[in-house]
């Protein structure tokens, strides 16, 4: 007797020490969801499923998560459907401020400002999941659709992101990030990676956006420098949606029909990609061409190496400053891949790609463009990609597979 | 002064409801045990009717500049266990000892009119603060723990006289996180001394079990709407610093953001947001370029911000429905006075 009973004190002991055992928070749809749905994104714990039903699931307010752990389960991004078309607070649709969460399987439609934001949420998975402005490309839309930020592992696996009058998929401030099989479409910008380090972009497809993917670097922010981006594999493709993004914002800047946009970064790779139908240019390499005062920033491009990407039609519609003079110029086409110049050969921005390059000549990123010196340029030089593979913990793979 | 017509009141209902026996003390283990009580009154803060009749444990405090929330009105207490010290640092911020709460009564109405919504409660607790909402049933007989939070319709009567109908928000837990969040941690936002205004026949005795880190801190900040306690700047940036740096810090919520209102604020000046382009703010620019533009409140995101009502817009994100016009005008006039470059 006295030993069982020593046999289940420890076991008492085990039962103590781990987490209460996972559980499946089930939330339908209909009436009273905001307060059900809420409530289970309070109340769940570490290793817990909040399961959403299938239907519409119509708030009033901006739901959060924070407690580590959760995974958000709906039945389809066509069957689950979080709409926030009558939100009346909050900066965005969705929040996530904690670890180990992943969402999946649901749909996030019409927030008033970013649809779904995990801030300082390391290893979150995005899988399977719709976000859509359902009026179509409108200044009025919110701004982000997927908005990871202040994270470390961040992997964003077969989303579709409509609508975002800023950028689809967006990565701020992150390290160690995978955006993958994923569709981004009349966006502003389809994906953008900025003030990062360390993202492999891969296997997606960027179309009808005003800017297909842009790996971006700004001054006055808590991380900066961005560096060691690898966009490869991708479909960036008809690029021609007018920019409508509200003024002010960096994207407001990104010429419509513009393929890969790389600005004030280093260590960044462009290969395997299929560009086509891209107006302005296929790939565009410059500086941060506005004023700051931010004795930390590097304003321009270093260590470029674009490879082995094919170049469809390009550059017939050129939508930035003295673009229609240098399509004059230069055969009727501004060339599918454009360079600033600045820091010249020490900027080591080199291609291998089969197709000419345009080099403004400039000395300085926020140079006038009515003052650079363009001409064709050979970008002779090591070009093979030499980055290493990003590769997320292993938990995180497991829980989309 | 108006600031104490609330408290006032609620000290004269308790003066007339004398002859019923004491509020009983406050229930120390509801505030420190890990639970989330259903009901406010497991706590014992109030004998009631609503939040009348504090146990006398509980000290009552204003904000000199104080946050703003839809013009409802607020009444404040602090509970410390007896014979527990608090400690201020440097700077004057209260750090409270295990089996404290911060309590806060939102509601309507001057005096004998006010009318509780709900009181959230700051607790405590060994492994930090814990943030729970409670919202008043219709007798004010107790509040129910609302983690998910609500919204409510209210009526209420604006200064210029007219009424208007909102639909008041009481947030959910983690919303309480996102405002009093550093680090990820739950941390208290008003307590900070100079901005503490202690009811008077409570304030030497509370003041006597602050251990100060130097010279102890008066509380003789800047009254955001009282020229008398400070210049327009000091009374911009205390208002900045309540309204919108419990966020717009570098540990806050809006972190990301690089715009930093606190109080090392003009350590940097763009960081204060001066010539400060937005990075995430979509069509929360307005599309103006700086957040703030000197000399050009027109111009500046900062006010399109402040003086919207729009989700996606407005700023702060949660906690109003309605534009505080005054402070509005306050940080507008602030702007118009910074010099251009």
């Amino acid at each position: 007797m006295k030993r069982n009973f020593a046999v289940s004190g420890s076991l008492l002991l085990t039962a103590l020490a781990m987490p209460a055992s996972a559980k499946d928070m089930a939330v339908a749809a209909g009436a009273g969801a905001q307060e059900r749905l809420q409530e289970a994104l309070i109340l769940a714990e570490p290793g817990d499923v909040v399961t959403l039903g299938e239907g519409r699931f119509e708030l009033t307010d901006g739901l959060s998560l924070d407690v580590a752990g959760v995974t958000v389960r709906g039945a389809g991004p066509d069957k689950s459907v979080l709409s926030f078309k009558g939100q009346l607070a909050a900066g965005e649709g969705l929040l996530v401020t904690s670890d180990n969460v992943v969402l999946r399987d649901f749909a996030v439609e019409d927030s008033k400002g970013d649809a779904i934001k995990s801030k300082g949420a390391d290893n979150i998975v995005y899988h399977n999941i719709r976000v859509e402005w359902t009026g179509g490309p409108k200044e009025t839309n919110g701004a982000y659709g997927i908005y990871p930020v202040e994270s470390q592992n961040v992997l964003i696996d077969s989303v579709l992101v409509i609508g975002a009058s800023d950028a689809g998929i967006y990565v701020g401030q992150s390290r160690n990030i995978i955006v993958r099989d994923s569709v981004a479409r009349f966006n502003v910008a389809g994906i953008e990676i900025e003030n990062s380090f360390d993202a492999d972009v891969h296997d997606n497809v960027a179309t009808k956006n005003t800017g297909g993917i842009l790996v971006f670097d700004l001054p006055n922010l808590p991380q900066q420098g961005g560096h060691n981006v690898r966009v490869f594999d991708n479909l960036v493709v008809e690029n021609d949606t007018p920019n409508f993004a509200p003024k002010g914002n960096i994207v407001a800047s990104v010429p419509t029909g513009t393929g890969v946009m790389v600005m004030a970064n280093r260590d960044i790779e462009i290969f395997d990609n299929v560009f086509d139908g891209n107006g302005s240019s296929n790939i565009m390499i410059i500086g941060y061409r506005q004023k700051f005062d931010d004795a930390k920033y590097q304003p321009m491009v270093r260590n470029v190496r674009i490879s082995d990407n094919a170049h469809g039609k390009t550059g017939f519609a050129p939508r930035f400053d003295g673009g229609e003079m240098l399509a004059a110029a230069f055969g009727g086409t501004v060339p599918p891949i454009i360079w600033d110049g600045v820091g010249g050969a020490d900027a080591n921005v080199y291609s291998s790609d089969d197709v000419p390059v345009l080099n403004l000549g400039m000395t300085k990123s926020d140079q006038p463009i009515d003052t650079a010196q363009p001409a064709l340029a050979k970008l002779a030089g090591d070009a093979a990609p030499k980055l290493p593979k990003i590769v997320m913990p292993e938990a995180m793979e497991a829980a989309i597979r | 002064m108006k600031r104490w017509g609330v408290l006032g009141a609620v000290a004269a209902a308790a003066l007339l409801a004398g002859a019923l026996p004491d509020p009983a003390s406050v229930n120390d283990s509801a505030i420190i045990e890990p639970a989330f009580p259903r009901k406010l009154s497991e706590f014992r803060f109030f004998a009631g009717p609503g939040a009348t009749r504090p146990t006398p444990a509980l000290v009552a405090y204003s904000l000199r500049t104080p946050l703003f929330s839809d013009y409802a009105e607020k009444q404040r207490f602090v509970y410390v266990p007896d014979g527990e010290r608090i400690s201020a640092d440097g700077r004057g911020r209260l750090a409270f000892p295990v089996g404290s709460a911060l309590i806060k009564t939102f509601g309507y109405g001057n005096g004998k009119a006010f009318r509780p919504i709900e009181t959230r409660v700051l607790l405590r607790r060994a492994n930090g603060w814990e943030a729970l909402p409670y919202v008043w049933n219709a007798d004010l007989s107790d509040a129910d723990l609302k983690v998910a939070g609500t919204r409510l319709p209210v009526t209420l009567t604006l200064s210029d006289g007219t009424s208007t109908q909102i639909s008041y928000a009481v947030p959910n837990k983690n919303q309480c996180k996102e405002c009093h969040s550093s680090s990820g941690n739950i941390v208290p936002i008003g307590p900070i001394a100079a901005n503490m205004e202690i009811a008077p026949t409570s304030a030497a005795a509370f003041r006597a079990r602050i251990d100060w880190a130097g010279s102890p801190i008066r509380a003789d900040g800047p009254v955001w709407n009282d020229p008398a306690t400070g210049s327009l700047d000091q009374r911009a940036r205390a208002y900045l610093m309540v309204n919108c740096a419990h966020c717009h810090n570098p540990t806050g919520s809006a972190s990301n953001s690089g715009l930093f209102l606190d109080a090392d604020a003009g350590s940097s000046r763009t960081a204060l947001g001066i010539y400060k382009r937005p990075v995430a703010a979509g069509r929360g620019s307005g599309g103006h370029e700086f957040a703030i533009e000197p000399g050009q409140p027109a111009r500046s995101i900062m006010i399109h911000r402040m003086a919207s009502t729009e989700p996606g817009v407005a700023m702060p994100e949660v906690g109003r429905s309605l534009v505080h016009e005054e402070g509005v005008a306050l940080i507008r006039q602030w702007i118009s006075s910074l010099p251009a470059d």
